[in-house]
C-alpha cells in the first residue's frame, strides 16, 4: 500500500515515448539494412558490365561495399585489373 | 472466391493462435465457410485452442505427402458447423512441409471455403515463410511493447517480398491487430499507443484486443473466445475485426478498462 501511494504522488516520467523514439531510430536503420544486399548486388553487376565492356575482368575482383555513416554514406568500388591491359588498350585504339 | 488469410508476427506468444481461433469461429457465425490451419508443425496449439485435440486423426503433413486426403484430415467443430479445422502435426520436424505440399492443399482449401486462415509459426523460418508464401491478405498481430513492433516490422518486409503475390510484382494487402491493449496504461503513457504502432509499421488497423483474463478463460475450456463469451470486450473487438475483414466499415472503438472504484485503486487490486 505505502508503494501505491508513494506511485501517486510521485508519478515516474512516462517510458512510452523512449520506446516509441527507439523503435523509430532502429527500423530506420534495419529497413536500410534490408534493402542493401539487393542495391549492393545491382550496383556490382551494372558496374562489371561497363568495365568489361573496355577491359577483361575476373567478376571475383569486384568489390563494391557501402559504408553507412551519420551525415554520409560512403560507397566503395574496388576493381583489380590484370596487368598488361595498358598494352591491349594501346592496340586498340 | 476464397479468401486466403495468413495470422503472422514473427514474435511469440503475442496471441496469433487465439486471434485465428477468435476470427474464424467469428466468420463462421457470420454463415461464411471456415477453415483454420494451423502451420506450426511440431507445436501445434491452434487444436487445443479450438477444443479439438482429442479429434485429431491426420494431419497437414499426412496431406501434403499424400498419405491422407484432405476430407480425412478435417475436422469440423462441434459447436459452429460450417468451422472446420485442419491440424498440424506434433512429431514430425517442420521440414516435413514442402512448397508443393503446401501449394496443393491451399489451392484445394480455396475451393472448399470462402475463408483458409492460416496460423502461422513465430519466427521467420521456413514454416512461417511458407504460413504467408499463398496468402492473399496478411493479419499481423503486434503488442504494444518494443520487441514485438520490431518484429512486425521485419514480417512486414517478408510478406512485401516473399509471398507469391508480391513475387508477381502485387501488393498482398496488410492488416494490423493489435492485441493485450491496456488502454489506461497507455494514457499514462507506460505503454506504446495505438498512434505510436500505426505511424510506427503504416498499415491499416484491423483491430484493437484488450488485455482480458476472458481470453485466458477461454483457452482453458478450448473455446475461440467469441463462441465463449461473445459478450466480452475481446470477444466484441475479435468480432468486429472479423466484419472489417468481410469489408464492412466498423467504427474502431478503443476499449476501455472496467472502472475501478478509488479504494481498489488505492489497493492495487485489480478488476476482475
Amino acid at each position: 500500500m505505502s508503494m501505491n501511494l508513494l506511485n501517486l504522488l510521485r508519478r515516474r516520467p512516462a517510458s512510452a515515448p523512449v520506446a516509441r523514439e527507439r523503435l523509430q531510430i532502429l527500423l530506420a536503420h534495419e529497413r536500410g539494412l534490408r534493402s542493401q544486399p539487393d542495391l549492393l548486388g545491382v550496383l556490382r553487376e551494372e558496374i562489371l558490365a561497363v568495365v568489361s565492356r573496355h577491359v577483361v575482368l575476373d567478376p571475383e575482383k569486384v568489390i563494391v561495399r557501402m559504408d553507412r555513416g551519420k551525415a554520409v554514406s560512403t560507397l566503395e568500388v574496388d576493381i583489380e585489373i590484370p596487368n598488361g591491359i595498358e598494352k591491349r588498350m594501346a592496340v586498340a585504339s | 472466391m476464397a479468401k486466403v488469410l495468413v495470422v503472422t508476427s514473427g514474435k511469440g506468444g503475442v496471441g496469433k493462435t487465439t486471434s485465428t481461433a477468435a476470427l474464424g469461429a467469428a466468420l463462421a457465425q457470420r454463415g461464411e465457410k471456415v477453415v483454420v490451419v494451423d502451420f506450426d508443425v511440431g507445436l501445434r496449439n491452434l487444436d487445443l485452442i479450438m477444443g479439438a485435440e482429442r479429434r485429431v486423426v491426420f494431419d497437414l503433413i499426412n496431406v501434403a505427402q499424400g498419405v491422407a486426403k484432405l476430407s480425412q484430415a478435417l475436422i469440423r467443430d462441434k459447436r459452429l458447423e460450417s468451422l472446420w479445422l485442419l491440424p498440424a502435426s506434433q512429431t514430425r520436424d517442420k521440414d516435413a512441409l514442402t512448397d508443393e505440399g503446401v501449394r496443393n492443399i491451399i489451392a484445394e482449401l480455396r475451393t472448399k471455403f470462402d475463408w483458409v486462415i492460416c496460423d502461422s509459426p513465430a519466427g521467420i523460418e521456413r514454416g512461417a515463410t511458407l504460413a504467408m508464401r499463398y496468402a492473399d491478405e496478411a493479419i499481423v498481430v503486434t503488442n504494444p511493447e518494443v520487441s514485438s513492433v520490431r518484429d512486425a516490422d521485419r514480417i512486414i518486409g517478408m510478406l512485401d517480398s516473399k509471398t507469391v503475390k508480391a513475387e508477381k510484382g502485387e501488393e498482398i494487402k496488410k492488416h494490423v491487430l493489435i492485441t493485450r491493449y491496456d488502454t489506461s496504461r497507455a494514457a499514462r503513457g507506460e505503454m506504446l499507443n495505438i498512434d505510436d504502432i500505426l505511424e510506427i509499421l503504416a498499415i491499416p488497423l484491423l483491430g484493437i484486443i484488450p488485455e482480458s483474463q476472458d481470453v485466458l478463460k477461454a483457452s482453458n475450456v478450448g473455446s475461440p473466445v467469441t463462441l465463449n463469451n461473445a459478450a466480452s470486450t475481446p470477444a466484441k473487438a475479435y468480432i468486429d475485426a472479423a466484419r472489417r475483414l468481410g469489408g464492412e466499415t466498423v467504427p474502431m472503438v478503443v476499449p476501455s478498462e472496467q472502472r475501478r472504484g478509488f479504494m481498489d485503486r488505492l489497493l492495487g487490486r485489480r478488476a476482475a
